[in-house]
C-alpha cells in the first residue's frame, strides 16, 4: 500500500490506505472527523465539502490519492479561524442553521466564496452556494448570514 | 408580550453549526456491526425459496424467522410486516438484514442471495380501495335540485420525497440495564418504543429510545423508523452485539415512505345568481401496499377539503387505495396539501367560468368565526384572514400586478393561496387518545429542566419550548434548558407531528410552568408534572366524521411571482409574500425559519419536484434527478405574522410547521397560470407538463 501525503487542518498527514478510497471516509473513519458528513454520495448535497488549498470540494467524489501534496481543512480545523467565528455568529443571528446536518457544509462553502470574493452580490452567494443543498431554511437566512459576515468581517478576507 | 418579539440563541446551535452533534452515523461503538437489507426486486408474488450465500464467519441473515413477537410494524393501522415472510406487495419491501462487520462484505452478500417468487400480477392503478369516508354537510340534495348548471375539474397531485439532508438511520444495542436501547434518525422515540417491544414481545419498558442530534424530518421519520427501529432490535436480540444501519441516499430515496399520489374530482353546483350551492368532492390517494397510518392522512385531506372555505352543501368521499407501491405515509401537511391545492385552483376556474373576479368569489365564501365548518362543527375562535390578505396584498402590490401581467406576451405572473391549518391531532385526539404529559424539574440551583418527548430536528423546539417555560416563570432565558427526547426519562407528551408541539406540548409547558411558580422554593428541587385537558367544547365522532375536527386553526397567505421563459417552458421564481395568524409567535427567528423553509418545500411540490414512477420503482435515485430547490431556485422571501392570540395556546400561539407549506403549490400553480395562459390542473407543473398543456390547448 502506498503512503498518501497531504496536510489536513494544519498537519502533515501520512496514511497508509487504499489511494481510491473516498475522501469522505478517510477523514470520517480514519480521521473521526465526523463533521464532515455524508448526505448523497454523489456531489449533489455539499454536506461533506471541505477546503482544498482554500476551495471548497465535494469529499465524497474525491480519491484519496488527488490529495497527495495538498492542504484539506475541514469543520474541525476551520472552527479554530477568526473567519469561522464570524461566520458562525452571523448564522446565529439569522437562524441560518436548524437541523444542523448541512452547516458544517454550508460554513465551509461560505468560507470559500468570502476568501476569493470578500463582498460578493446575493445573486454570487445564491451562485457560488447552489452546491449545498438545505432542505429547512429555504436558503434566505443563509444568504443573509453570509451578508452580514462579509460586512462584519470586511478584512478578514 | 414585548419579550417574545425577540429571540433567544437557539440551543443546539453551537454544536451543529461547529460540526459537534452528533447525528446517527456519527456514532461508533466497540465491537458494532452494520446492517443492509435485502429487498423484494418484483412488485408482487409469492416467496417460494430464499438461497442464501455461504456466511463468513461473524456475519447473520435476519429474517422473519427471527422476530420473537408479532411481525408488524406497530403504525396507526398494523399491516406492515417488519420482514416479508412469505409473500411481497412492493419492489422494495424487507425480506431480510445481513449483518455484519464489513460494509463491503454485506454489499457482496445482497447480491449473491437468491430470492426464488411465485410473480403474480401487481396492482398500479387506483381501483382497490382500502380506506374509504364520507361525510355530508347540509341538504345536498336541495343544491343538486336547485343548480342552473355544474362546474366540474380534476386535479392531480404527484409524489413528493421528504429529501431531508441526513438519510435515514439507527443503531441499536442491549445497554448496561439489559434494555434494548435504540437512537436514530426520528420524531417520535414512543412510536418506536412501542414498535419495538411489539416486535420483541416484551414490555415497552424493556426498551429505551433516545434521540441524537436528527438531520431534517418533514414527517419521513414519523413512522419509517418504527420499521427500521424493529428490523434492528430483532438482530440484536439474536446477536447481541450493537448494530447499526445507515440509508444511502438511493436506498432512502427508492424504498422510504413519502407524500400521496392524489386524485380530486370538484363539481360545484351553482344556481340561478351565479352562486355555489354546493360542492361534490372526490378525493382519491394512492396508499401504497400497507395502510400505515394512510387513514388518518385521508381524514385531514378530506377535512380540508374545502380549504379556507365555507360553502352550504357538501357531498364528500375520499378513498385510499392499495397499490404495489412502496407505502405512502406522513409528509408535512399530511394530506391537506393535496386538497388545498385542489380547491383554490378550483375557486379560481370557477370564477373565471363565471366571468367574476376570483378574489371576490373567494372573499364571498371566506371563513368567519360561528361558521360551520365542512365537518359541521364550528369555527369557535376569531378569524383574521381578511386582515391578511389586506397585508399580503399591500406587501406584494397584488392588485396591480396581478392586472398588469394579465397582459399578452408578459410572460409573468402571480398567484396567491388562502389556507388553513388545524392543529393538533384531529378531533378529540389529543385528550381522547394522546394525553401528552410534559415535566419540569427545578434542581437545588434553581435550573429548570424542561422534559417533554417533542423531538427537535431542526424546528427548533427544545428553544421554544424552554422559552416558553423560562417566560412564564419569568426566568432568563438560559436558568431553563430542554434536554433530548429519551423515552426513559421523558414522560410520553405524544409524537412529533401534526403541528402540535407549541400549541398542544407548549401549552402544557406554560400550564406547568404557572404550577411551578406557585409551588416555587429557592434552592430546593422541585417537580412537576402536567397533563393535557382540552377544550370541553370539542366534540368529535370518528365513524360519521362530523364536528369540531381540531382544536384550532392557524392561517396563511401566500403571493407568488414567477417569470416564464416562452423558449425553454422553464419557471423562475421572482419573489414570494407570505402572512400568517399562528396566534402568537414564540420565537420570531424560529417562526421565520419555518415559514421560508415550509413555502420553500411547497414551492417545490408545485413546480420542480417530480417522482417518475414505472412497474412500481422509482425513476428517481437521488438528489441529482429528485431535484429540490437549491439556492439559485429559492426567491427572497418576504413573511409578516399577524397577532390573534388562542386562549388554550402557550402566551396564545398556535401551530405552524404544516400550514407553512399547504399554499405554496397552489400560490405558485396560480402564478404559472396567469404566466402561461393555461390552466394548470397538476403538480408539478414542470416544463414538460407546461408544454404539454400549451401543446394540447392549442390543438
Amino acid at each position: 500500500m502506498t503512503s498518501v501525503k497531504f496536510k489536513l487542518n494544519g498537519k502533515d498527514v501520512a496514511v497508509e490506505l487504499d489511494p481510491s478510497m473516498r475522501l469522505i471516509d478517510v477523514l470520517r473513519d480514519h480521521f473521526s472527523l465526523k463533521g464532515v458528513k455524508e448526505g448523497c454520495g454523489e456531489g449533489s448535497c455539499g454536506a461533506c465539502v471541505v477546503l482544498m488549498d482554500g476551495y471548497s470540494v465535494n469529499s465524497c467524489l474525491l480519491p484519496l490519492a488527488n490529495v497527495e501534496g495538498h492542504e484539506i481543512v475541514t469543520i474541525e480545523g476551520f472552527k479554530e479561524t477568526k473567519q469561522f467565528d464570524v461566520l458562525q455568529k452571523a448564522f446565529a443571528e439569522v437562524g441560518g442553521s436548524q437541523c444542523g446536518f448541512c452547516s458544517p457544509g454550508m460554513i465551509i462553502a461560505a468560507q470559500s466564496l468570502l476568501s476569493h470574493n470578500p463582498h460578493p452580490t446575493e445573486e454570487e452567494i445564491r451562485a457560488h452556494m447552489s452546491g449545498n443543498l438545505c432542505r429547512c431554511t429555504g436558503y434566505q437566512a443563509i444568504v443573509q448570514a453570509v451578508e452580514i459576515a462579509s460586512k462584519k468581517g470586511a478584512g478578514l478576507w | 408580550m414585548e419579550f417574545y418579539k425577540s429571540s433567544t440563541p437557539k440551543i443546539d446551535f453551537p454544536e451543529k453549526i461547529r460540526g459537534e452533534a452528533k447525528f446517527t452515523d456519527d456514532f461508533e461503538l466497540p465491537g458494532m456491526l452494520y446492517a443492509e437489507t435485502v429487498r423484494s426486486t418484483i412488485a408482487k408474488g409469492k416467496i417460494k425459496e430464499i438461497k442464501l450465500p455461504e456466511l463468513p464467519k461473524g456475519y447473520y441473515w435476519i429474517s422473519a424467522k427471527d422476530i420473537p413477537g408479532e411481525n408488524v410494524v406497530n403504525i396507526i393501522f398494523s399491516d406492515w410486516p417488519i420482514f416479508a415472510d412469505k409473500e411481497v406487495h412492493y419492489v422494495g419491501e424487507s425480506i431480510g438484514l445481513f449483518v455484519g462487520e464489513n460494509k463491503e462484505v454485506l454489499h457482496k452478500l445482497c447480491r449473491q442471495i437468491s430470492v426464488i417468487y411465485e410473480e403474480e400480477k401487481p396492482v398500479f392503478d387506483l381501483v382497490n380501495s382500502y380506506i374509504h369516508k364520507e361525510f355530508t354537510k347540509g341538504d345536498f340534495s336541495k343544491a343538486e335540485k336547485n343548480a342552473v348548471k355544474t362546474i366540474k375539474e380534476t386535479y392531480e397531485t404527484g409524489y413528493q420525497e421528504q429529501a431531508y439532508i441526513e438519510p435515514q438511520g439507527i443503531l441499536c444495542y442491549i445497554d448496561e440495564d439489559d434494555k434494548f436501547y435504540l437512537t436514530g434518525s426520528m420524531q417520535c422515540p414512543f412510536y418506536i418504543r412501542k414498535a419495538v417491544a411489539r416486535a420483541l414481545g416484551i414490555a415497552p419498558e424493556k426498551v429505551r429510545v433516545k434521540q441524537p442530534a436528527v438531520g431534517g424530518a418533514f414527517g419521513g421519520k414519523e413512522h419509517y423508523p418504527s420499521l427500521t427501529g424493529s428490523q434492528l432490535a430483532v438482530a440484536v436480540n439474536k446477536i447481541h452485539r450493537p448494530v447499526k444501519m445507515c440509508y444511502e441516499r438511493f436506498e432512502d430515496i427508492a424504498y422510504t415512505t413519502k407524500r400521496h399520489p392524489s386524485v380530486s374530482t370538484y363539481e360545484a353546483f351553482i344556481g340561478k345568481n351565479n352562486e355555489i350551492l354546493g360542492l361534490r368532492i372526490r378525493v382519491k390517494l394512492n396508499g401504497g401496499a400497507y395502510k400505515g397510518c394512510s387513514g388518518v392522512v385521508l381524514s385531514r385531506a378530506l377535512i380540508a377539503s374545502c380549504n379556507a372555505y365555507v360553502f352550504e352543501n357538501l357531498d364528500v368521499v375520499g378513498d385510499v387505495y392499495c397499490t404495489n407501491t412502496v407505502p405512502t405515509a406522513a409528509f408535512r401537511g399530511f394530506g391537506s396539501p393535496q386538497t388545498i391545492f385542489a380547491m383554490e385552483m378550483f375557486i379560481h376556474h370557477v370564477a373565471k367560468e363565471l366571468g367574476v373576479d376570483p378574489l371576490q368569489l373567494r372573499m364571498k365564501y371566506l371563513a368567519k368565526q360561528g361558521d360551520i365548518t365542512t365537518n359541521s362543527g364550528k369555527f369557535h375562535d376569531p378569524i383574521i384572514l381578511p386582515q391578511l390578505l389586506d397585508k399580503a396584498m399591500e406587501m406584494s402590490d397584488y392588485k396591480r400586478k396581478v392586472v398588469e401581467y394579465a397582459k399578452p406576451g408578459s410572460n409573468k405572473g402571480i398567484g396567491m393561496s388562502l389556507f388553513l391549518h388545524g392543529c393538533g391531532f384531529t378531533g378529540s385526539g389529543e385528550s381522547t387518545i394522546i394525553n401528552g404529559k410534559v415535566k419540569l424539574v427545578k434542581d437545588e440551583n434553581d435550573h429548570v429542566h424542561v422534559y417533554a418527548s417533542s423531538a427537535d430536528f431542526g424546528q427548533g423546539n427544545r428553544t421554544t419550548l424552554a422559552r416558553i417555560v423560562s417566560n412564564t416563570l419569568g426566568l432568563p432565558a438560559e436558568q431553563c434548558t430542554m434536554e433530548a427526547a429519551d423515552t426513559d426519562h421523558t414522560p410520553d407528551s405524544g409524537p412529533t407531528a401534526a403541528s402540535r408541539t407549541i400549541i398542544i406540548v407548549g401549552f402544557l409547558m406554560e400550564k406547568g410552568a404557572k404550577q411551578l411558580k406557585k409551588i416555587w422554593k429557592s434552592g430546593v428541587r422541585q417537580e412537576h408534572v402536567e397533563g393535557y385537558v382540552g377544550p370541553s367544547y370539542i366534540h368529535w365522532d370518528e365513524d360519521t366524521m362530523q364536528g369540531d375536527a381540531y382544536p384550532s386553526y392557524s392561517w396563511g397567505v401566500n403571493v407568488v411571482e414567477v417569470s416564464f421563459d416562452p423558449v425553454t417552458y422553464q419557471i423562475k421564481v421572482d419573489h414570494c409574500w407570505s402572512t400568517y395568524d399562528v396566534g402568537r409567535v414564540v420565537d420570531e427567528r424560529i417562526a421565520v425559519g419555518q415559514a421560508d423553509g415550509g413555502l420553500l418545500q411547497g414551492l417545490g411540490y408545485g413546480y420542480l419536484e417530480h417522482m417518475g414512477i414505472k412497474d412500481g420503482k422509482f425513476r428517481n435515485r437521488s438528489l441529482t434527478d429528485y431535484i429540490i430547490p437549491t439556492f439559485e431556485d429559492a426567491p427572497p422571501m418576504e413573511t409578516a405574522f399577524i397577532d390573534n392570540p388562542f386562549i388554550y395556546g402557550a402566551n396564545g400561539a398556535k401551530g405552524m410547521g404544516e400550514l407553512t407549506l399547504v399554499g405554496g403549490a397552489p400560490a405558485i400553480a396560480l402564478a404559472i397560470e396567469q404566466a402561461i395562459g393555461h390552466k394548470v390542473n397538476k403538480i408539478p407543473a414542470t416544463p414538460e407538463y407546461i408544454m404539454e398543456v400549451i401543446n394540447n390547448d392549442k390543438r
